[in-house]
C-alpha cells in the first residue's frame, strides 16, 4: 500500500510532516539541503537578524541521554548573508522552506519581516520566543500577551502573502491566553513548543555553571509528554496549524503529535540522538505504523485525539 | 557513527607541560581518551571559552594536546599549571586512514605536524614506512623533530623553512612533489600522502596528488561550537556535509568537491572569510 505522507500547512504542501526545527543544522542552505536530502519534509532557518548578532562564547550546546541544553546565543551574520544563503535553497530546492526571524525591538521585526519576505520563503515563522540579548530566556516578548500581539501584527503588516506563523515559548503562566492573542493579532499558525527553562548544570570540581551564558534551554526526548500537551491545548483552543516541536524522536512521537492536533512535526534535538538519518528513519517509521494500521493518508490522522 | 551520547565535559588536571617553541606548549593528561589520530576534543577553559583542538598523541595511559598560544584562551592556557583544571569533550570526528605496510608521505605544515606526527607514531607498529615532511617559517616553529627522529629507521624526515633555517629553503610541498615524482607507478606498496596545516598548502598538495594519481587524505578545519553535528556552523558547500562528524579528515577528492575548499571557511557567526 502506497501511504501518502504528505500534509499541507499553512497552505503550503509538504513531502512529510517532519521538519528541521530552527537552531539546528540551519546555518547555511547546503546544510538545510543536506537535511532534505536525509529525509526532512521541509527545513527550518537558524534564527535570522537584521544586523549580525554575535551569540555567546563556547561552551553553548551540552547534552546527555536525557536532555540537552543550549545558549547558542541566535548568532547570525545578518541580512546579507541571509540573501545569499536562501537564493541558494531556493536554486537547488526539494521541500518547503520556513525562515525563522527574530528581532530586538518590535519596530525591528517588521523590517526583518519585510526583507525577509522578499526572499520567498514559503513561511515566516516568528522567534519571540528566545532571549534577544544577554537576559538569556529572561524576557521575551513571548512571555507578554500584548508584546506577542504586538510583534505579530507588525509583521503580518509588513508581510503580506507569506503565511506567518509564532513560536511560543513554554515559559509562561499562560500559554493559551498568549496564543488567543497571538491568533488574534493574526497569526496564521503555531509552532509549539521553544525551549524550556532556562536551566543550569554545574561542574562539580570547578563547581562553575559549564555553559559560559550560565543557563541553556533545555530540550530532549522527555519533553515530548510537555510538547503533546500544549498541541492538544492549542488545537482545541484555536484550531491554527500547529508544529509541534520538543522531543520529537521517532515516528511514532511524530503520529502522536499529529493526533494531538499537530500538522507538521518539528526535529532537532533527534539529530543528536539517532544522527542526521533521523528524518529518514522518523519517515519510514511514520510509514511503517500508516501500513500497520490502514491509514493511507497520514493527513487523516490529525486531531483525531479521542477525548 | 553512532553518536556519543554523553557529551558533557570531563574534568582532568594537567598531569605534565612539554615546552616545545617559544609560543607552543604541549599539555599531558593521564586519561585513556581512546582517540585515533586525525580526531579532535573540545578543551575547555573554565570561565573562559571552549576549542577545538586536535590530539597529538593519544595511548593507553595518557594523551597529548600540543597549542600554539595565539587567543585570549590558549595564551590563558599557557599560563595554566600542572595540576589545573580543563574540561575535555570527545574525541570527536574521523581518523586517517590507511593499511598494514602502507607507505605512508606525511605533510605537516606548522602546528599541523603534532596530529600526523600521532599518526606516524601509530602507522610505523603496523610495518607502515614514512616519509615524514614538515615545513614551517623559521626554525624556531619546527615541532616534533627530535620525537619524529626517535620513531625509528622506517621513518624518514624532510625539513622546509621559509628562511633556510634548517632544512630546504622554501616550502614543503616543494618536497613533496619530489617524494610523488619518485613513486614509480605499479609500486607493490600503496602510497598515502596525509596533509594537515595551512588549507592553501592542503589544496597545493591535493593538486599535486590529483595529477600524479596518488591517494590523499587532508584535515578540513572549521569553526566548530558543538562538535556533534547539530549546531550546522562546520557545514561546507554544496554537500552541507558536518566537519566535526563526516570531518575534519576527508579524501582530497571529496574535499575538491567542496566549494569552500582552500577557497574560504566560515566565521563563527557564518559569515565567508576567504583564506
Amino acid at each position: 500500500m502506497k501511504i501518502d505522507l504528505s500534509v499541507e500547512f499553512c497552505g503550503v504542501r509538504f513531502p512529510n510532516p517532519l521538519v528541521l526545527a530552527s537552531g539546528i543544522l540551519g546555518v547555511t542552505a547546503a546544510s538545510m539541503a543536506n537535511v532534505v536530502r536525509h529525509g526532512a519534509g521541509g527545513v527550518t532557518t537558524k534564527s535570522l537578524w537584521l544586523e549580525a548578532h554575535m551569540g555567546h562564547p563556547n561552551p553553548v550546546i551540552l547534552t546527555t541521554e536525557h536532555f540537552m541544553i543550549n545558549a547558542v546565543g541566535v548568532p547570525d551574520a545578518g541580512i546579507e548573508k541571509a540573501k545569499e544563503e536562501l537564493a541558494i535553497y531556493n536554486s537547488m530546492k526539494k521541500a518547503p522552506i520556513i525562515a525563522n526571524i527574530i528581532a530586538g525591538r518590535k519596530s525591528d521585526y517588521g523590517q526583518i519581516a519585510e526583507e525577509i519576505a522578499k526572499l520567498n520563503p514559503d513561511i515566516i515563522e516568528v522567534n519571540i520566543s528566545c532571549p534577544n540579548v544577554e537576559d538569556e530566556l529572561g524576557k521575551p516578548f513571548a512571555c507578554s500577551r500584548d508584546d506577542a500581539a504586538a510583534v505579530t501584527r507588525e509583521v503580518k503588516r509588513r508581510v503580506k502573502k507569506i503565511p506567518v506563523i509564532v513560536k511560543l515559548s513554554p515559559n509562561v503562566t499562560s500559554l493559551l491566553e498568549i496564543a488567543k492573542s497571538v491568533a488574534d493579532a493574526g497569526a496564521d499558525g503555531f509552532c509549539a513548543l521553544n525551549t524550556w527553562g532556562p536551566g543550569m548544570v554545574i561542574d562539580l570540581e570547578t563547581r562553575q555553571p559549564i555553559l559560559a551564558n550560565k543557563v541553556g534551554g533545555v530540550s530532549g526526548p522527555a519533553t515530548k509528554p510537555l510538547t503533546i500537551k500544549a498541541v492538544y491545548d492549542l488545537y482545541r483552543a484555536t484550531k491554527l496549524p500547529i508544529i509541534a516541536t520538543g522531543g520529537m524522536m521517532t515516528g511514532e512521537d511524530a503520529i502522536e503529535a499529529l493526533m494531538a492536533g499537530a500538522q507538521l512535526v518539528g526535529v532537532g534535538t533527534a539529530v543528536h540522538y539517532r544522527g542526521i538519518e533521523v528524518f529518514g528513519k522518523m519517515r519510514d517509521e511514520m510509514g511503517k505504523w500508516c501500513t500497520q494500521h490502514k491509514v493511507k493518508k497520514v493527513e487523516e490522522i490529525i486531531g483525531t485525539l479521542k477525548y | 557513527m553512532f553518536p556519543i551520547l554523553n557529551t558533557m565535559p570531563k574534568m582532568l588536571p594537567i598531569a605534565k607541560i612539554i615546552r616545545e617553541t617559544s609560543h607552543v606548549k604541549t599539555f599531558v593528561f593521564r586519561h585513556q581518551l581512546g582517540a585515533k589520530p586525525g580526531q579532535f576534543i573540545n578543551i575547555w577553559v573554565p570561565r573562559v571559552d571552549e576549542k577545538p583542538m586536535s590530539v597529538a598523541m593519544s595511548n593507553d595511559v595518557e594523551f597529548w594536546l600540543t597549542i600554539f598560544a595565539v587567543g585570549g584562551m590558549t595564551k590563558r592556557l599557557h599560563e595554566m599549571k600542572v595540576g589545573d583544571l580543563v574540561g575535555i569533550r570527545g574525541p570527536f570526528g574521523t581518523s586517517f586512514e590507511y593499511e598494514s605496510g602502507d607507505h605512508l608521505v606525511l605533510l605537516g605544515g606548522g602546528y599541523g605536524a603534532a596530529p600526523l606526527y600521532f599518526l606516524a607514531s601509530e602507522a610505523v607498529k603496523k610495518k607502515c614506512t614514512i616519509d615524514f615532511i614538515v615545513g614551517a617559517r623559521g626554525k624556531e616553529h619546527l615541532l616534533f623533530l627530535d620525537r619524529v627522529k626517535k620513531l625509528g629507521k622506517n621513518v624518514k624526515l624532510h625539513i622546509a623553512t621559509d628562511d633556510g633555517s634548517v632544512g630546504t629553503k622554501g616550502y614543503n610541498t616543494q618536497i613533496l612533489e619530489s617524494v610523488l615524482s619518485s613513486v614509480k607507478p605499479g609500486n607493490k606498496k600503496m602510497t598515502r600522502v596525509f596533509a594537515v596545516g595551512p588549507e592553501l598548502m592542503m589544496k597545493r598538495a591535493s593538486d599535486m596528488c590529483f595529477a600524479h594519481k596518488i591517494s590523499c587524505q587532508v584535515s578540513i578545519e572549521r569553526y566548530m561550537k558543538c562538535g556533534f553535528g547539530v549546531c550546522g556552523n562546520c557545514c561546507v558547500d554544496d554537500s552541507g556535509e558536518r566537519m566535526c562528524m563526516e570531518g575534519p579528515v576527508v579524501d582530497h577528492l571529496r574535499a575538491r568537491k567542496m566549494k569552500d575548499f582552500g577557497a574560504y571557511h566560515r566565521d563563527k557567526v557564518g559569515r565567508k572569510i576567504t583564506f
